[in-house]
């Protein structure tokens, strides 16, 4: 009847086949993780690798299909592999459509905690000396506006910025107004330690939208620990402010990050549990960044990557365990890092892309009126480093701040795309270059990579979550629903 | 388990002088109050007074004697009792061949473009014919006028309908115009599309719902191209669904599973999910058992249960990519419980059956059943469930 082809009649013959850009890392023994050109991931054993590499491929091959699945190899002549390359690499850089989203106001450097790990440099005295003035936030408001960004996020950061209320109080009505004459959408945050937290702060939030973010390190000695200040009542006042300010403004509407000193490193269990029993949306396991008096009260060196790397991977697999029970609570790094490497959709986080958010994705306004590149940057200024300071805004506009020399030269120092071995790292495409952090520890924003410690962590975490991804169906599952 | 009767032969066509040989008729009853055009006929059943003078003089009898008593009258048999008032048929005078091409009544309409087509999968339940058969489009152009203006959807199949897409395009012009309440689901493998001409015209129809069902049935060529039996069709395929996207037209992806595609259905759904999470729908499919599907039977079978496990992390892969997916052809019993949400009730009402057990089942008002057509072949886990609460899949 019928005149059916066997399938070897539609396999590549000899010379067809050629190899499409991939990457590589090798793992424990001769195991090696491969990662194409927009980042699909695949752990290869160093038999296959080298077989791929030379194209030696049977008929039949189930190395062949998982090759032309990951887009690591096509057929001369195929034009589908390189427009789906093509249009996933767009889509993953698409983000520097919209420059600067986030704009961080320091309304004042002043503090009421002495938080030994803290990456601000606070001032404790001097009212007029460190707070923000309504004028150089209107200007700053007006900055931020001039961005191409459609979608604004205005932050309020200090010190502790509610001891400077009274001018966010004035700031945010002034910067909806201009928004909506401005055609941009306008979405604000206070990141606050709600110890000063009141009913006319929440109601307040409540009226115009603010998100409220906040730190809670754990458990309560451990955060008192931590977070030092008169009365030793960080931690009561934290857990009290993020129950009033769920109860007002809904549980979505605030948020807590966590720091990971030493005293952290053996009790993430602990950690989780205080954010789960706080009814908070998931975790960020954060850890210490070498900035501010993390660095002058030696805290920054008190653990090394692995040690940190330790500490996450025990918190992210007792996460998953929670969430394969039944509680759906996302650790917020693994979920960020996800979803670049399941999806194409810009993330655009900062410190994750390439090139790097300074400028392009965040500027800060300092109480004072300098610009800076990133919130890291402001705080090596404070240390007398003024590498990531970009201008005044008493006499610069967005236009001379993003075409500035300075920021032009940093960013183009950013590009993992083309930075010394970050070029030829199979991450590459999930990661992003931190030239803040490379500046701060090696003194130069490209760095040595085998040297730093964010590209140590970079790649354990990102080497844990492909290894669930593709050999842990059940924390897949999970992973994927944080993604999503 | 039979399949309704949509073709057949007229016990007899007594053609009036001077009629054409091919004609395109709706049903009417004979009280319709409607005014009757040329294309109208009265559809009288079991032997029911033939009335006189309709302004078209055409009859369409079915059951009873067959009186014949006047020109112009078609007697059909009992097999088409189903057709009632609004339903569409096509009649040829001299072969008596009579066929069903719109059941207003029916939510699954769907008419056959072509039987032409440049693939010929290993499981087609349509095997493509190398012959003239253009002049089912103008059947189809001659049937649009007198379906419903309030049916819901129509499907066009194949063969390839867009072998001939400037006539296609036509005929899509027309939908849109005379029918504008009606979405248009065309089955096509959409190679056509990897051609911008061609996907620049099927976007200029702008119709207001249109979509394209296409397979893919690996991320793998050599197993696409086995499948389909046309090498380098995954190419242009994947190609012609980009070239769709980039103009906003809506797209569907159909997987059929069978023992060479569901082996690899966790890949193909990783893939889908990393490629192509744009498109608008992809659909799970169990297979038809007819057509070319039963002379590979040896070759393409597969008991659904050896697949229900990877099927179900397949759809969880693509759900969780936020890709609206469903499973087609799969009846609850061979599928896990947390992918019930995902089963639709996909198969076209005219060949859907259960088995006699299914009347014990609890979940039968809303299974996808089975088909009727081919030679049906079951999963031996199928067994009536006793309760079903798809609220706590």
């Amino acid at each position: 009847m019928s005149h059916f082809q066997p399938s070897t009649a539609f396999e590549a013959s000899d010379g067809e086949l050629e190899l499409l850009p991939f990457r590589f890392e090798r793992l424990d023994g001769d195991q090696y993780l491969v990662s194409n050109l927009v980042g699909d991931m695949t752990f290869l054993s160093g038999p296959d690798l080298r077989r791929l590499a030379a194209l030696d491929l049977a008929p039949d091959d189930a190395l062949y299909a998982l090759a032309f699945e990951k887009l690591l190899l096509r057929r001369k002549g195929q034009r589908a592999p390189l427009q789906l390359l093509a249009m996933r690499q767009r889509s993953r850089s698409s983000f520097l459509r919209t420059p600067t989203q986030l704009h961080i106001l320091v309304v004042t450097l002043r503090c009421e905690h002495s938080c030994p790990y803290c990456q601000v440099s606070r001032r404790s005295t001097d009212r007029d000396r460190y707070d923000m003035s309504f004028e150089t936030a209107a200007r700053a408001v007006e900055v931020a506006l001039s961005s191409p960004s459609p979608h604004i996020k205005l932050e309020f950061q200090g010190g502790e910025p509610l001891l400077n209320f009274d001018l966010i109080r004035a700031v945010v009505p002034f910067a909806r107004e201009k928004a909506e004459a401005a055609g941009k959408t306008l979405d604000f945050v206070i990141t606050s330690n709600l110890a000063l937290l009141n009913d006319d702060v929440l109601a307040f939030c409540k009226t115009h939208d603010i998100v409220l973010s906040t730190s809670l390190d754990g458990p309560e000695d451990l955060h008192n620990r931590n977070r030092p200040r008169p009365g030793g009542d960080s931690h009561q006042l934290a857990v009290e402010g993020i129950r009033r300010a769920q109860a007002t403004l809904g549980k979505e509407r605030v948020g807590a990050l966590m720091t990971t000193t030493e005293a952290s490193l053996g009790r993430v269990e602990e950690i989780v549990d205080e954010y789960v029993r706080l009814g908070l949306d998931g975790i960020f396991l954060r850890p210490l960044s070498p900035y501010g008096f993390a660095v002058k009260t030696k805290q920054y060196a008190k653990y090394d990557s692995r040690l940190w790397l330790e500490f996450y991977e025990r918190g992210l697999r007792y996460i998953l365990r929670l969430n394969r029970e039944g509680t759906y609570f996302p650790e917020f790094y693994a979920t960020l890092l996800a979803r670049r490497m399941l999806s194409d959709i810009p993330t655009g986080y900062v410190d994750l892309r390439s090139p790097a958010g300074i400028g392009l994705g965040a500027l800060v306004y300092n109480y004072d009126g300098k610009v800076f590149a990133s919130d890291e940057g402001r705080m090596l200024a404070e240390m007398g480093d003024r590498t990531f300071e970009l201008g005044d805004l008493a006499t610069d506009d967005y236009a001379s701040i993003i075409l500035s020399d300075k920021l032009i030269d940093l960013v183009g120092r950013s590009l993992t795309q083309c930075a010394p071995q970050c070029s030829s790292c199979a991450f590459e495409p999930h990661c992003g270059a931190d030239p803040v952090y490379h500046h701060a520890t090696q003194t130069d924003p490209v760095g040595i990579k085998p040297l730093s410690g964010f590209c140590a962590r970079q790649k354990g975490i990102m080497t844990l979550l492909v290894d669930l991804l593709e050999n842990s169906p059940e924390d897949a599952a999970v992973l994927r629903r944080w993604a999503a | 388990m039979k399949p309704l009767a949509l073709s057949g032969r007229a016990i007899a066509v007594n053609a009036r002088e001077g009629a054409p040989n091919h004609q395109v008729l709706r049903l009417v009853t004979p009280a319709d109050p409607r005014v009757r055009g040329p294309q109208d006929a009265v559809l009288v059943k079991g032997g029911g007074s033939v009335p006189t003078g309709p302004p078209s003089g055409l009859v369409v009898q079915v059951g009873g004697e067959a009186t014949l008593a006047e020109p112009g009258t078609i007697c059909l048999g009992d097999e088409f009792d189903y057709l009632a008032a609004g339903d569409v048929i096509a009649v040829h005078a001299d072969s008596r061949r009579v066929r069903t091409l719109y059941r207003r009544a029916s939510r699954h309409n769907s008419f056959l473009t072509t039987e032409r087509c440049n693939h010929y999968c290993l499981m087609c339940s349509q095997p493509p014919k190398n012959i003239d058969d253009r002049w089912l489009l103008d059947e189809i152009a001659a049937a649009l006028p007198l379906v419903d203006p309030a049916t819901r959807s129509f499907g066009l199949t194949g063969g390839e309908p867009l072998l001939q897409w400037e006539r296609l395009v036509a005929l899509l012009a027309q939908a849109r115009d005379v029918l504008p309440n009606t979405a248009v689901h065309v089955l096509t493998n959409g190679r056509a599309f990897a051609s911008p001409e061609i996907a620049d015209a099927w976007a200029a129809i702008a119709h207001p719902d249109l979509s394209a069902g296409i397979p893919i049935y690996a991320a793998v060529d050599s197993i696409h191209d086995y499948v389909v039996q046309a090498e380098g069709a995954f190419d242009e395929t994947v190609l012609g669904v980009l070239r769709l996207k980039e103009r906003r037209q809506r797209v569907e992806i159909r997987v059929v599973l069978h023992s060479i595609t569901a082996p690899r259905i966790v890949e193909t759904a990783t893939w889908l999910a990393r490629n192509l999470p744009f498109v608008d729908h992809v659909a799970l499919m169990g297979l038809e058992n007819t057509g070319f599907a039963i002379a590979n039977d040896a070759l393409l079978w597969i008991d659904p249960i050896e697949y229900r496990a990877s099927l179900a992390r397949a759809v969880d892969i693509l759900d969780a990519a936020r890709v609206p997916t469903s499973i087609y052809n799969l009846p609850y019993c061979v599928l896990e419980r947390p992918v019930w949400p995902f089963a639709a009730q996909s198969i076209s009402d005219w060949k859907n059956a259960y088995l006699p057990q299914c009347d014990q089942c609890a979940a039968k008002r809303s299974c996808a059943g089975f088909f009727s057509t081919g030679r049906p072949k079951q999963s031996r886990a199928i067994e009536p469930l006793r309760t079903f609460d798809l609220t706590q899949a």
